[in-house]
This record gives structure tokens, C-alpha cells and sequence, in this order.
């Protein structure tokens, strides 16, 4: 397979360094315009197995608000993100929600939990 | 149950409210209350429920949520005090409050330093004067995200996104996660203005075309958007003809630019800046009113809620060592009170220290004549400070009694004094 080079932004913090990443096919051969050395991990990560965090909201009852704000406990694999967000649409919590409380285990069988992100008491 | 007087009050829950009433009480500042105007403390962050947060302070990636969450506990453990569902009515440079909530009720109180943190709000359609006609489907950006991430509504199904600001984009992708389409992310400048990565893992992941030096020409659509007229702009954002594009879709989004908010700042005869919008502030972060200084996006507005969380301490730090400093003035302070036949005293006020340097003359006059030999009397309560025989006294003719310096040790323990006179 040929060398190639593909241009990422780095997300992992607001820096955003524009990297250029040597790669042939999913090996990384090289990465440069990194400030440090999540860049290179984000890079190698991008060509084997993409993963975004994913913060969205499920529904709960009885409480202050009809929605409470989750997220991946760490990130999830990119390409079953749309497969995910159906998975959560099914849940429905009863408040109190807790900070932490694990929301979807396993979710989808990647290892990954989705946690609520915020305390959500119940309406009095 | 509100008190009467505060050390510091806070106006605000968000970042730097929260950072600045938790800085204050750690400083040392007794009574800290924190006035929202929301039913629950921590702000715009409470909508934000994306991660993002916290890599400065926490070195962590928090969602604005588990971020605020962190500043509320703190809140809650020092017993910093909150009045919620709240509105400041006005402020006074003397820094006296005028509130109202369904609690209270119409609230007065008095703080030794108030903190200004009201945050900023969004530009709207009138302020950047998009033509068209005016049918429903014209939100701002964070408005949409409270109806999308708190309350539970999808304002749309096909949305074009106005600013490529971080708040647009993040709006962007949430949408499309929540199912609907966002057919076109516009910004009129020639360079994205929010962060990069929010480009990166909000439109190119989910494939959400942006189109930089374009930006809405015409809205259209009668009870509802049916569509918007996108056009490209040149160097001067002066649309091109002939680059005219209708893009149909059911709702506009507008995140293009936010403003402090400093109405209150105004009422508080607080300086502004004219380029921040903000108050002018010193390096501790007080405002041209002794006593009351401002934080966060109230004061310009920042691209990291880390950096409003630290200007938030700042302030809150400033305010707590201004109110102590306050406090101990005041304590030296003694009242003078016009007791029987006085109608007032000149000075109303003094400092009781002020006796270690000379002795303090009073002046006053009296209501009414008596023609007859008097005592004009100095009192703390029913003990006798100091007094002198004068042969009458008349309301045209100032009155004057010295406090000698020996009542040193005898002032010290007054609160107040009250002058009288009585026959002898």
C-alpha cells in the first residue's frame, strides 16, 4: 500500500493543532504539527478506530426538567454514534437522577457506559 | 429568610457568579448570597450539555452540567446562601438591592460588595437586520438549545445555522443527533469564528456543509420559514448578485454574536466600556462604583468558561477583602442620634478613633426654646458620656458640646450616642 498524507484537526483540547499524518493505510508512519503527545495518539486513533464522546439527554419522570443530560463515559466508536442515540431514545429514568449514574451499561457492547452528567431532583 | 445586610452578594449563578460567591466566603466574607434569576444555580452551563469543560481548572473534559455541578456542591458546603427564581430590580451605587421572587417578595437588603455576573445574551435577528418577512421559525442559537437540551422541544426539522460561532456549531450537531436535517452552516466572515475543533466534531464528522463569506440575504415564508436566501459576500460583506441561493428549510438559527448584559451595571451608575459592552475594571475587578465589581461575560466576552470561572475567584476575592475592610470601618463608626429636644447632629457619623487624636465637637440645634439653665447631654444608652451647663438654648442659636478624649474608653463600647437636652 502506498504512503499518503492526510491532514486532522486535533480535537482532544481547544488548542486544535492541525496535524499532518504520514500513514499507509490504518499505520501511522508519521504525525507533524502536534504540541504535544495526544496528537499522535489522536492520529493513530482517527486511522484505527475513530471515537467521539457522545452528550445528549434521555427522557426522565418526575422530574424538574422532562430531560436529563447524558454522556459516553468515554469516548464511543464513531461510526455507531446514529446507533447509539436510537439505543438512548428507548431510556426513560425516574427522577432523582444522581451525577454519575450509569444511564445505559455496556452500551451496544463496547465497553463504554452512558452516565448522567447533572443532579436532576425530583418535582416536590 | 433573606437578611438585611450581606458581606457580598452575587448576581448570578453561572460560572463566575458560582466561582466568585465560593471565592468570597474562602476569603473570609460572613454572609454571601448568590441571586438568580433561573430556578436552579449554574447558569447557561445547565443547557450546555456538551463536554469541553473544565480542561484548565479541573484538567478534565466535563459536560456543562458535571462542570457546574462541581462549583453548586461547593456552594452548598460553604453555605453560601441563594435566592433563586429572583429578579434584581435595581441596584444602587451606595449598594443597596431591590429584588423581587415568588419567595421573598419584594426584597430590599444592603451588601458591603456586590458582584456583578449576569452573563451575556444573544444578538438577535433585529440587531442584525436580516430582511424578509417575519414568520415563526427565527430562534437564536443558545434559545434553541434550551428548548432542545432542557425543556424537551425540537424547534424544527430542516435548519440553517447563521455564524459558525461555537454555539452554532454545537447546535448543529445536536440537531442532527436528535434528528433533523441541518441543510447549511453560514458564516459571513471569510474564517470559521469559533474553535477549530469544534468544526472537526461538529460539521465534518456528521457531514454538515459550512460555507464561509456567505450569509442570509432574505427570509421567507408567511406563517412559517418555508426558506432562506443565502448569498456570498465580498471583502466589505457586500452580497454579490448572481451568488443568490434559496435553501429550503423550516427553521433559522442565529448564532451570531453575544452582548453583556448590564442594564443593572447601567442602574448602578457603573462605567461601560463602549467596545467590551462591559463595565471598565481594575485589576481586582472593580468597576468605577466603589464597592461593586463585575465578572465573566459581563464584563467581555471570553471563549473558555475556565478563564470566566477564574475571573470569577478574582472577583469574589476582591469583593470579600473590600467587605471586611467595610466591616471594620463601620465598627470603629459611632451613630450620633438627636435625642429629646435635638432636631439633628452634625457630623451623623464618627469614627470612634478619632478621639485618640482630639477631642470631637458636636453641633446641633434644638426644637425648642427653653429659657431657663440646661444640660446638654451626651449618652450611650442610660450611661452619661460626657455633658455641659449652658444658661438656655434656641432654635436659632447653634448648639455645640465637645467629647472629650478622656471618654475615649467610654465611646468604645457604644454603638450609638444620643445627645438631649434637659433642664437642670
Amino acid at each position: 500500500m502506498a504512503e499518503e498524507v492526510t491532514k486532522m484537526i486535533c480535537i482532544t483540547c481547544p488548542v486544535g493543532c492541525t496535524l499532518e499524518v504520514t500513514h499507509e493505510g490504518k499505520t501511522l508512519i508519521k504525525v507533524d504539527g502536534n504540541q504535544c503527545k495526544k496528537g499522535i495518539e489522536y492520529a493513530e486513533n482517527e486511522l484505527t478506530d475513530p471515537r467521539r464522546m457522545v452528550p445528549t439527554t434521555v427522557k426522565v419522570r418526575g422530574g424538574v426538567h422532562p430531560l436529563v443530560p447524558v454522556c459516553t463515559a468515554a469516548p464511543f466508536p464513531k461510526p455507531r454514534v446514529f446507533d447509539l442515540l436510537a439505543e438512548l431514545r428507548k431510556v426513560e429514568l425516574q427522577a432523582p437522577v444522581k451525577i454519575g449514574q450509569v444511564v445505559l451499561e455496556n452500551a451496544l457492547g463496547t465497553g463504554v457506559d452512558v452516565v448522567a452528567t447533572r443532579n436532576l431532583p425530583a418535582v416536590n | 429568610m433573606l437578611k438585611q445586610k450581606y458581606d457580598v452578594v452575587v448576581i448570578g449563578s453561572g460560572p463566575a457568579g458560582l466561582a466568585a460567591a465560593i471565592e468570597a466566603k474562602k476569603t473570609g466574607a460572613e454572609d454571601v448570597l448568590i441571586i438568580e434569576r433561573a430556578k436552579e444555580l449554574g447558569g447557561i452551563l445547565q443547557q450546555c450539555i456538551h463536554n469541553g469543560f473544565g480542561v484548565e481548572i479541573f484538567k478534565e473534559d466535563l459536560p456543562g452540567p458535571a462542570y457546574a455541578q462541581r462549583f453548586i456542591d461547593q456552594v452548598e458546603e460553604l453555605g453560601v446562601e441563594t435566592l433563586l427564581d429572583a429578579m434584581v430590580l435595581d441596584i444602587t451605587p451606595a449598594r443597596h438591592i431591590y429584588a423581587i421572587s415568588k419567595w421573598s417578595g419584594f426584597a430590599e437588603l444592603d451588601a458591603r460588595a456586590i458582584v456583578l455576573a449576569m452573563g451575556c445574551r444573544e444578538r438577535t435577528r433585529a440587531q442584525i437586520r436580516i430582511p424578509g418577512t417575519r414568520p415563526a421559525g427565527v430562534y437564536t442559537a443558545g434559545t434553541a438549545q434550551r428548548f432542545v437540551n432542557i425543556e424537551g422541544y425540537m424547534p424544527g426539522n430542516r435548519f440553517v445555522i447563521l455564524g459558525s460561532g461555537d454555539i452554532g456549531m454545537i447546535m448543529a450537531r445536536r440537531l442532527t443527533f436528535e434528528g433533523a436535517k441541518v441543510e447549511r452552516v453560514l458564516e459571513i466572515m471569510p474564517f470559521l469564528t469559533g474553535l477549530t475543533r469544534n468544526y472537526v466534531q461538529c460539521l465534518l464528522d456528521w457531514d454538515i456543509p459550512l460555507q464561509l463569506s456567505h450569509t442570509v440575504s432574505r427570509i421567507l415564508g408567511n406563517r412559517r420559514v418555508e426558506a432562506v436566501e443565502a448569498v456570498q459576500v465580498d471583502e466589505k460583506w457586500q452580497p454579490i448578485p448572481g451568488t443568490e441561493e434559496i435553501i429550503p428549510c423550516d427553521t433559522l438559527l442565529l448564532s451570531v454574536g453575544l452582548i453583556p448584559e448590564n442594564e443593572l451595571s447601567r442602574k448602578a451608575g457603573v462605567a461601560l466600556d463602549p467596545v467590551t459592552g462591559g463595565p471598565y475594571v481594575d485589576e481586582g475587578m472593580q468597576t468605577s462604583v466603589p464597592g461593586i465589581f463585575a465578572a465573566g461575560n459581563v464584563v467581555h466576552v471570553y471563549d473558555l468558561v475556565d478563564w470566566v470561572t477564574e475571573a470569577g475567584f478574582l472577583a469574589g476575592r476582591s469583593a470579600a477583602k473590600f467587605a471586611i475592610a467595610e466591616r471594620k470601618r463601620t465598627a470603629r463608626q459611632v451613630k450620633l442620634q438627636p435625642g429629646d429636644n435635638i432636631r439633628y447632629i452634625v457630623p451623623h457619623v464618627m469614627d470612634k478613633e478619632s478621639l485618640a487624636e482630639s477631642d470631637q465637637r458636636l453641633q446641633m440645634r434644638v426644637i425648642k426654646p427653653i429659657e431657663e439653665k440646661v444640660w446638654v447631654e451626651v449618652l450611650d444608652g442610660e450611661n452619661l458620656v460626657t455633658r455641659k451647663s449652658q444658661r438656655y438654648v434656641r432654635p436659632g442659636e447653634m448648639v455645640t458640646v465637645d467629647i472629650p478624649q478622656k471618654a475615649y474608653d467610654a465611646v468604645q463600647k457604644a454603638d450609638t450616642l444620643t445627645v438631649r437636652v434637659v433642664r437642670r
